[in-house]
């Protein structure tokens, strides 16, 4: 019976739908930031290498763009077809911005992407550069709208409700910067900023190690390790910091997350910090822990002996699941203290002058591609669980928000989703797998690329649509 | 009187009908796609739309955003009841949207690719056309929620509507092509056209008499004194219309089929809003009723009236960049 629970089953398609979904844009944010900055660096010094790397990212980008929109459209219905009766109750609420996300943001990046991806040859240099900055601050734009909906969720401010039970908005600011939300814009902002800066430097690493065995020194390469190491010198710290601050909001506002995070199930002074554990519902505590005495307390208190709210204080059926905010918190945490090392370690081989070409570093570079997004997905499961059983914290249960569901409907429109988006976004990573296979800068177009450049006569004017020298300068 | 929830039925009528228009086009060309025998007149059409496709779908965005935002009792109710069409929907456009990119980074998998794209372009308009259907007949409601079966949006008249917007989504592709390119493949395109254009002119014929027999609301609406004196112009325009887009397709026309083309999904429109208004969900729910609290509705309205005639400005600036005949091996990628 309980696998056929449609309210289930619906949560279980919008957490697969969204955790796919949210892979996709977490990329395309630092992308399109990271695009705009070689783009704006080639037309400062006219090397030709900021070319490089910006044509060889800006293949995987309209890849992992063109899932994120695809995989964003299906998001937009879904609220209404799962989940029709918090469609009805926030809609006045909630609507209007995603409204504005969608007239500031999803227009804007949509509008110039094609001249992004497209128009090298169609519009001037400057025109295109613009169009590349547009695409960069829509995906921002649509961060800031979305994370605002998704953090009123979290933390509601200025509503009321009208005579028909809805939701109405009282006072528009505070709605708009409810209490998470600039925790929550500036975490995932850095998240996105991470992740790439981690799939950046991962790719350029393995070409490093390739260039070892070729022996041919890849500038290219070397400049994008360079770039993504400092990013994870500065902002990976930056975001511990920013992580911290986002926990003590919500110390403030959803204690049982927190407790759940932390594996606290006793209110108790002075709590440990809990490194490792399998939290153990039944019995109400964790078994196995091994942690560090009073870490907890002094982290949220900033008092070793400070009183930390455990999970006794909610009854069972207000309580988030534990084990999938526990677990996911220590993903997300242990890959943050990572990439904190690798920076540290990065700026002293730096100082050493050796970044390229230590081996090990290289190697965890590597393995850490991926690890910016398995943290994105990770923090998601950590707020999103930790905010059930409601979807407006304290105010709507998750289980008077869904729509008049079928089980038969939704179990089938769950199973046609699972395969066709293994299918689709399978295919699409092998593909981005193997643009990034291809040495950066290789294929000759560099070249080619060179004497475009160095002659003064060309590219910098507006082209004539349809000249004959510019059609063979492939824009990508 | 006018009020801010019937300027915002104006705009979310608007922003439905730059979608059904704009993506009704480069919907169609994926229809048309096994039509196309060679693999570079397959690409040439892609790269007419490539540069574009995104922002026409965005206006569906706007369409499903909009209504969630102004009108959240029509969203909670529609989404619910046409569960399997929407849902079917968007998986075509997934794999139609990917397709833009993947057919230029398959190997061995390619024709795979390129019929997921036809098969999604297909099923997405489908679905839309029978999501239409299904709201003309209407939708059954009980205090604030959907209360119709599974099945109930699946009937011969929405069967009908949903093969009807692939014909005319297929004539608004066609005749695009046919201003887009030159040679071999604008003739074929041409020819497509003129079987897309009589069978879109029937389908409008036989969707419109239809309807009055389904509603009596319907029936009143037109057949009615006074109305029928001045509404009977609807079906008058569409028949010059229709005359025209066909003379203009034998004079070997570039542009004016397409610009008729619209015109003839603009008057279909008009006359399905002539048939609904004052309802948003028929046959129960006015626009007034699903509209959200004025406070929300004056919020968007601000940010609309500023931000739509800045993206419609960039929108025309993006198809002017890319305005002109794309030829063959003119490849982006
Ligand atoms: C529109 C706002 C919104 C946003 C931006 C997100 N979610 Fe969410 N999420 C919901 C709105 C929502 C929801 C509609 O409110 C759900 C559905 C059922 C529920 O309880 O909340 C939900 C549930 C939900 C669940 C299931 C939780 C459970 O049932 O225990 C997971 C794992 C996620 N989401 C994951 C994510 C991820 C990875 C996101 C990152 C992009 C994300 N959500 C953003
Ligand atoms: C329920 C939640 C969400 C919904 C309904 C949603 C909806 C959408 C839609 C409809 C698109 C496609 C827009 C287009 O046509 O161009 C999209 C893309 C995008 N979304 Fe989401 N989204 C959600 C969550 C998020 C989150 C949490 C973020 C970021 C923090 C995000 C950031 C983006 C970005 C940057 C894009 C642009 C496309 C891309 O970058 O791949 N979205 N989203
Ligand atoms: C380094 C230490 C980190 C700490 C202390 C930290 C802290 C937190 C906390 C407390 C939350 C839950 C917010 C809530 O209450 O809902 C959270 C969520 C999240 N975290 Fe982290 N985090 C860290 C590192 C990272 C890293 C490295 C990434 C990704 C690269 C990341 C991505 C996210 C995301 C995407 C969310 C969900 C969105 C949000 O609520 O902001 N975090 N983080």
């Amino acid at each position: 019976m309980e696998f056929l629970d449609p309210v289930l089953l619906a949560r279980v398609q919008f957490a697969f739908t969204i955790a796919f979904h949210i892979v996709f844009p977490g990329l395309s944010i630092g992308l399109a930031a990271y695009l705009t900055v070689l783009e704006a660096l080639w037309l400062k010094t006219h090397k030709t290498i900021y070319l490089t790397a910006f044509k060889y990212w800006l293949k995987i980008f309209s890849i992992i763009f063109g899932m994120g929109v695809v995989s964003g459209v299906v998001m937009s219905y879904q609220i209404g077809t799962n989940w029709s009766v918090f469609s009805d109750k926030t809609g006045p609420v909630l609507g209007p911005l995603m409204g504005y996300e969608v007239l500031s943001a999803f227009f804007l990046e949509a509008g110039f992407l094609g001249v992004m991806l497209f128009g090298m040859n169609k519009v001037g240099k400057k025109l295109h550069f613009f169009s590349t900055l547009m695409v960069s601050v829509g995906t921002l734009m649509s961060a800031f709208w979305i994370l605002s909906v998704n953090s009123w969720m979290q933390t509601p401010a200025g509503y009321a409700y009208n005579e028909v039970g809805q939701f109405i908005a009282k006072d528009w600011f505070e709605v708009v910067f409810n209490p998470s939300f600039p925790y929550r814009f500036a975490h995932m902002v850095t998240a996105a900023f991470l992740s790439t800066a981690f799939l950046v430097g991962g790719v350029a690493a393995w070409h490093l190690l390739k260039e070892r065995k070729e022996k041919v020194k890849n500038d290219a390469a070397r400049l994008m390790f360079s770039m993504a190491m400092w990013m994870a010198a500065f902002v990976a710290p930056i975001q511990l910091f920013i992580g911290d601050m986002h926990g003590l909001n919500t110390l403030e506002h959803q204690p049982a997350k927190v407790a759940a995070m932390e594996g606290n199930y006793q209110t108790q002074k002075g709590a440990p910090l809990l490194l490792f554990g399998i939290p153990n519902d039944e019995e109400e505590r964790v078994d196995y822990a091994i942690g560090i005495p009073k870490m907890a307390s002094f982290i949220l208190t900033h008092d070793f002996d400070g009183e930390l709210v455990g999970l006794d204080q909610f009854a069972k059926e207000d309580r988030p699941n534990v084990k999938w905010v526990f677990y996911s918190f220590r993903v997300m945490v242990a890959i943050g203290m990572g990439m904190i090392a690798i920076g540290l370690f990065s700026l002293f081989l730096r100082w050493r002058g050796r970044l390229y070409d230590n081996r090990f570093i290289q190697k965890v570079a590597v393995c850490f591609a991926p690890a910016g997004i398995v943290a994105t997905i990770a923090g998601w499961i950590v707020t999103e669980v930790g905010r059930q059983p409601y979807t407006v914290y304290g105010l709507l249960r998750t289980y008077d928000s869904h729509s008049p569901l079928d089980a038969p409907a939704v179990a089938a429109s769950l199973a046609i989703f699972v395969v066709v988006y293994f299918l689709v976004f399978g295919t699409g990573i092998v593909y981005t797998l193997r643009l990034m296979r291809v040495r950066p800068g290789e294929k000759g177009d560099v070249a080619q690329e060179e004497t475009k450049v160095s002659t003064p006569v060309t590219v910098s004017s507006r082209l004539p649509q349809d000249s004959n020298n510019s059609s063979e300068e492939d824009a990508r | 009187m006018i009020d801010f929830a019937l300027i915002w039925a104006g705009l979310i009528a608007f922003a439905v009908l730059a979608y059904i228009i704009l993506d009704g086009f480069d919907l169609g060309i994926g229809i048309m796609f096994p039509l196309l025998k060679k693999k570079e007149d397959k690409e040439t059409a892609m790269n007419t739309i490539a540069p574009i496709w995104d922002g026409n779908e965005t206006w569906l965005v706007l369409g499903g955003g909009g209504l969630y935002a102004v009108f959240p009792l029509a969203y909670s109710v529609i989404l619910p009841a046409l569960y399997m069409p929407i849902i079917l929907m968007l998986l075509g456009l997934v794999f139609r949207g990917v397709a833009f990119e993947f057919h230029w980074r398959a190997r061995k998998s390619q024709h795979l690719w390129d019929k997921g794209f036809a098969i999604g372009s297909l099923v997405a308009a489908l679905c839309q056309g029978i999501a239409l259907g299904a709201l003309v007949q209407g939708i059954t409601v009980e205090g604030r929620a959907y209360a119709g079966g599974w099945w109930d949006w699946l009937t011969p008249f929405s069967l009908t509507t949903g093969v009807a917007l692939v014909v005319g989504y297929v004539l608004l592709g066609s005749t695009w092509l046919n201003m887009k390119t030159t040679g071999n493949l604008q003739r074929l395109a041409r020819n497509i056209a003129k079987l897309a254009g009589v069978a879109t002119f029937g389908f409008i014929g036989l969707i419109s008499l239809w309807m009055v027999f389904i509603e009596q609301q319907y029936l009143h609406r037109w057949f009615d004194a006074p109305n029928i004196y001045y509404l009977f112009v609807v079906p008058v325009l569409v028949f010059i219309v229709g005359v025209s887009l066909y003379i203009c397709l034998k004079k070997e026309r570039d542009t004016s089929p397409f610009l008729l083309s619209i015109s003839l999904f603009l008057l279909s429109y008009i006359g399905l809003i002539i048939s609904f208004f004052p309802n948003i969900v028929p046959p129960s729910i006015s626009v007034w009723q699903a509209a959200a609290p004025d406070s929300s509705l004056k919020f968007l309205l601000v940010g609309a009236a500023f931000l739509i005639p800045i993206i419609l400005a960039y929108t025309t600036y993006a198809y002017w960049v890319f305005r002109g005949k794309v030829k063959e091996g003119e490849a982006y990628h």
